[in-house]
């Protein structure tokens, strides 16, 4: 039996060692894993607005960067859809700008050719994050992905699926009355023919919880941007 | 393998066979099931707990004169620890995509029964030489069960391998669907009972 004397310090020199050797690697690895999360995130801004990656022209981090920087511009706008001049999205602090939304538009050929909003909320397990992206029109959906949740595998997790963000391509979220109506993922497929398709998709069985949680904080994150996006539908401009 | 001796080369091949870990000791089984979804995550993370567990043998052999009894348990944890936090910073800053879908559980190697049991029962009373080849042969014994339940589950479930797909076409127009139940964990548990199953018969074991 050894004393308590050694023990103590024995504990305490693995401790040293150990704290060290660990907040010297996250130091190193910082910058690398910041820029890995920023190429993320401008993935899926990119992939909401209609970019794909190519088997010939797949996305290496210069690439996202570079067609970032080609066709997509920001601006950050208050909930009265008012632009913030001199304001960037990365510049907004989430924990004390509580008015400050960005936007991210494509432009192609000197033409506005769509609009991202990111997007988050709670589903069934976690927050869900990702990208909303919206017609020059200002009220037909362009795209939607997602970029972190902790929804099961196979269930909640299919709203990452190709096959349900397609589904909401072409839907508008304002009646003709042009008032915001959101999306609605509704329970088996959509009927064609109902008067209310134009803004309903269909449902991933299994998955009520985390459909009815993204109905909901879609339709909340829409509304701060909705006098942005009625600026647009009335006047056409910015 | 004359570059081992035969004692070593007997801890190195005992654990991917005759006491299998995930197999014939049930231990692991939580991730087992969890990253067994598509090959390249379930590639990754045995490399990650191979790894993890090498170096932590390798490190408790050396510390084990050293390491007071009494406590012993705390600092195998604090080694093992500081290695998986080491592996998941350098997978979030060199394998990012992956990282993402292994998510927690890299972070959960720390609380993985392989590593803790090889370090208390085997590290504590071994030289480093022999603790390394230990953890080694655990972690190949672990990894190679995850990368065949990876292959039937990528495979029946998504028709890929290694995201490659590798079912026709031809055959989906014809009629066949992928099985949803391989995505889905009691997926992992059928092929894991089937394996068990097998390695059994093969190996002749036989419980009381």
């Amino acid at each position: 039996m050894r004393s308590n004397a050694y023990t103590l310090i024995f504990t305490s020199t693995v401790t040293i060692v150990l704290g060290f050797l660990l907040s010297m690697a996250v130091t190193i690895l910082k910058d690398q894993q910041d820029l890995n999360i920023e190429i993320d995130i401008k993935k899926n801004i990119l992939r909401s607005l209609d970019f794909a990656p190519s088997k010939e022209n797949p996305w290496t981090p210069e690439r996202v960067q570079a067609i970032f920087e080609e066709y997509i511009s920001s601006l950050v706008i208050n909930a009265k859809g008012e632009t913030i001049e001199g304001k960037k999205p990365e510049d907004i602090n989430p924990d004390v700008d509580g008015d400050f939304h960005p936007i991210y538009i494509k432009t192609m050929v000197g033409k506005i050719d769509g609009y991202a909003i990111p997007i988050s909320g709670k589903g069934l397990w976690s927050t869900l994050y990702g990208y909303f992206a919206v017609e020059s029109d200002g009220m037909t959906v362009k795209g939607i992905t997602f970029y972190k949740h902790g929804e099961t595998a196979g269930l909640g997790g299919e709203v990452e699926k190709p096959w349900f963000r397609n589904n909401y391509k072409g839907k508008k979220f304002v009646d003709n009355d042009g008032n915001l109506v959101g999306i609605q993922i509704i329970k088996g497929s959509v009927d064609d023919t109902s008067p209310d398709a134009y803004h309903q998709v269909d449902g991933i069985s299994g998955a009520t919880m985390t459909s009815k949680g993204l109905n909901k904080f879609l339709m909340n994150d829409l509304k701060t941007y909705e006098s942005f996006f009625h600026r647009i539908r009335t006047s056409k401009g910015i | 393998m004359a570059l081992l001796s035969k004692k070593s080369q007997q801890v190195l091949n005992d654990p991917l066979m005759n006491n299998n870990p995930i197999t014939l000791q049930v231990l692991g089984i939580c991730s087992a099931l969890a990253i067994t979804v598509k090959m390249d995550t379930a590639v990754v993370m045995t490399l990650a707990v191979i790894a993890v567990l090498s170096v932590s043998n390798t490190i408790i052999a050396i510390l084990r004169n050293l390491i007071p009894s009494k406590v012993r348990i705390i600092v195998q944890l604090a080694i093992i620890a500081s290695l998986v936090i080491l592996t998941d910073q350098i997978l979030k800053a060199y394998m990012y995509d992956i990282s993402k879908q292994l998510s927690v559980f890299v972070g959960l190697i720390i609380t993985n029964c392989i590593v803790m049991g090889r370090a208390e029962a085997f590290a504590m009373q071994n030289t480093p030489g022999k603790s390394f080849w230990d953890g080694l042969g655990n972690g190949l014994g672990y990894g190679m069960i995850l990368i065949v339940v990876s292959f039937f589950r990528e495979l029946l479930g998504s028709g890929s391998v290694f995201g490659f797909q590798v079912i026709p076409d031809s055959f989906y127009a014809a009629g066949y669907e992928n099985m949803g139940l391989m995505v889905l964990s009691p997926g992992a548990f059928i092929i894991l009972g089937l394996i068990v199953w097998v390695q059994r018969i093969v190996a002749k074991i036989e419980e009381e």
